[in-house]
């Protein structure tokens, strides 16, 4: 009960910050939005239909949705750095809440944020041609969900463990853009050269793309889009299970490291 | 098991070579204000970082409220109150919300949490300020609010890290009559660094710390007995004649001093009374004048307990007088 309090408590907190933070809620959904029009109109007709009735632009938007709840939550593993540098960590850390609860209560204060970003990119579907239906949002919301929690945990686990907010940030995009990149956000995983292949096949980050995108396009089995793990063709289900299971182990680590700093 | 609050056996804490503290040991008693003295970089904060949790000492032990610091972090934790010497609030949230936040990690009751943030912001003067984000906050302004902070949740052990620094003499003023009143109504243990002599008079006991090391440890008074006796100014009308009588009856030396007598006693308090009322020389004044905790301090530590403010006073004045003069 009081570890809930403390979950709820650092969870507010962030949600509070962003609320202040009115142009980091515009920025945070401009920055994919530029993807998505510039490589979208610039390629799309070039690129022709990537599936049955899905042009480039259409393929691409699940993806633009995964990267903004990516690329958001794992950044969000910077407020601590920042808690560190500006001292409130301090407060945090001589509180009677376990550290446990801390890191869990930060990872899911930036995931929460992750996902609001997230919903609010949905709300462009239809310039594109994508159709949602509430049901489709329902169903995209505990998957983005997903993924951002294990990508806030392994922001939470980088930030425990660099000091500096220079080299945080470098350290963070060395990891981030490969993440996104490989992980079928701009082209489908098929027909890759081998080492390209091997590299979507363990960026975690592939097996949180690819349930968000098989719900909102309704990709049916066999499609070109899905995720092919040694000939096998991962279903969505599997998909979740690879990715619950990094989240776990992330968020435990989170934890761990978290107890273990000075 | 002691009943003692605080306890601290052998610790050290070292980084790399240097050992920012040295080796300590001491009790605090419930209840106590305990003044702990020392030079810039002597190891203050560091001790109280080992005993809220914050740094794991290198060896030794200490605890808390019966609890080890190491091993009992959670039990710690809870006992604890702090302000610490550096910043450590939320800018970017109001300063209603930085309380908000630390009564819901501290778990005070919701139905005392609204009033007892009310009472603590009034204390310090920043309920017309509550909405307002703390990073326009003034200096002393963003100083009453964590103090205002360490103070909500009524906690065991306060720890005080200069938390006055910065304050004006009115702030200073309401915020230890609040302490005070506090220890007298909940018996809160007060561990408090500062380099204001008039605060650190406030202590029951009060160590002294240099490069890691304790040099002394005692009460107000005892450690100015330390360092000299009480000094006694005494004007009779019968100089000569007092001088014999201070001589014969107590074995005291004097010197003539203007118009009047000058002589040490160890404890001008105690002895006063008594030689007023016994004295055979008539008295027209007399003045007692005790050895103040600087001296203690210049002593002990062979430097001046605001040394270092004057002379970073002086060097910003040199600075801002050579910028002018390079102009
Ligand atoms: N994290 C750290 N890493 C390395 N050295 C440190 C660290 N923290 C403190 N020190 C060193 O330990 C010594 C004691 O520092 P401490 O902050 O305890 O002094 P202090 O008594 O609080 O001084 P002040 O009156 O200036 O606040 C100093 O020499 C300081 O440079
Ligand atoms: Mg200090």
């Amino acid at each position: 009960m009081k570890n809930l309090l403390g979950i709820y408590t650092i969870w507010y907190r962030d949600l509070l910050r962003f609320w202040h933070d009115k142009m980091r809620m515009v920025s945070s959904v401009v920055f994919p939005l530029l993807f998505l029009f510039v490589f979208g109109s610039g390629l799309s007709a070039r690129m022709g239909l990537l599936g049955p009735g899905i042009n480039f632009s259409q393929f691409m938007f699940p993806g633009i949705i995964g990267m903004t709840v990516l690329m958001s939550s794992f950044a969000s593993g910077v407020s601590i750095v920042w808690d560190r540098e500006f001292g409130f960590l301090k407060e945090v850390l001589v509180a009677p809440v376990s550290r446990a609860t801390v890191a869990t209560g930060k990872a899911f204060g930036g995931a929460t944020v992750a996902l609001i970003q997230g919903t609010l990119t949905l709300a462009f579907s239809p310039l594109i041609g994508v159709s949602l239906t509430p049901l489709k949002i329902l169903q995209l919301l505990p998957l983005m969900l997903l993924l951002a929690t294990a990508m806030a945990s392994m922001g939470i686990l980088l930030a425990t463990r660099i000091r500096s907010m220079e080299a945080f940030q470098a350290v963070m995009q060395m990891l981030m853009f490969p993440m996104t990149f490989l992980s079928g956000v701009f082209f489908p995983l098929q027909g890759l050269p081998a080492w390209m292949d091997f590299l979507t096949k363990i960026n975690p980050a592939t097996y949180g793309i690819a349930p968000i995108r098989e719900v909102m396009l309704g990709t049916l089995p066999g499609s070109p889009f899905a995720v092919t793990l040694f000939g096998h063709v991962m279903t969505l289900w599997e998909n979740i299970g690879v990715m619950a299971g990094f989240g776990a182990i992330m968020l435990v680590l989170a934890m761990w490291s978290f107890s273990h700093q000075e | 098991m002691s009943k003692d609050i605080i306890q601290v056996e052998n610790l050290v804490k070292k980084f790399g070579a240097l050992a920012a503290v040295d080796d300590i040991s001491f009790t605090i008693a419930p209840g106590e204000i305990f003044g702990f003295l020392g030079p810039n970089g002597a190891g203050k904060t560091t001790t109280i970082n080992i005993l809220c949790t914050l740094a794991r000492p290198t060896s030794g032990k200490a605890t808390v409220n019966g609890f080890d610091v190491v091993h009992q972090q959670g039990m710690v934790r809870q006992s604890i109150g702090l302000v610490f010497q550096d910043p450590s609030l939320d800018e970017r949230l109001s300063g209603l919300q930085n309380l908000r936040f630390h009564a819901l990690v501290y778990n005070i009751p919701r139905s005392v949490r609204e009033k007892r943030i009310e009472e603590m912001l009034q204390m310090v003067e920043l309920w017309d300020k509550r909405h307002n984000e703390v990073r326009t906050y003034s200096g002393g302004m963003k100083r009453r609010l964590e103090l205002a902070r360490g103070l909500l949740h009524s906690p065991k052990v306060l720890f005080l890290d200069e938390p006055t620094l910065g304050l004006d003499p009115q702030t200073r003023q309401r915020i230890w009559e609040y302490i005070l009143d506090l220890r007298q109504r909940k018996g809160t243990t007060v561990f408090l660094t500062t380099h204001y002599m008039d605060e650190a008079e406030k202590a029951d006991r009060i160590a002294i710390i240099d490069h890691g090391k304790l040099v002394a440890i005692d009460t107000p008074a005892g450690l100015k007995r330390l360092v000299g006796k009480d000094i006694v100014s005494l004007k009779t009308d019968d100089n000569v004649r007092a001088g014999e009588e201070l001589k014969g009856r107590y074995q005291i030396e004097s010197r003539r001093d203007g118009d009047g007598l000058v002589f040490e006693v160890a404890s001008g308090e105690e002895f006063l009374p008594i030689f007023i009322k016994e004295f055979g020389t008539r008295i027209l004044s007399v003045n007692l004048r005790r050895p103040s905790l600087d001296t203690v301090f210049l002593k002990l530590t062979g430097r001046d307990i605001r040394e270092e403010e004057v002379t970073d006073v002086l060097k910003a004045m040199v600075r801002q007088h050579g910028r002018r003069t390079r102009r």
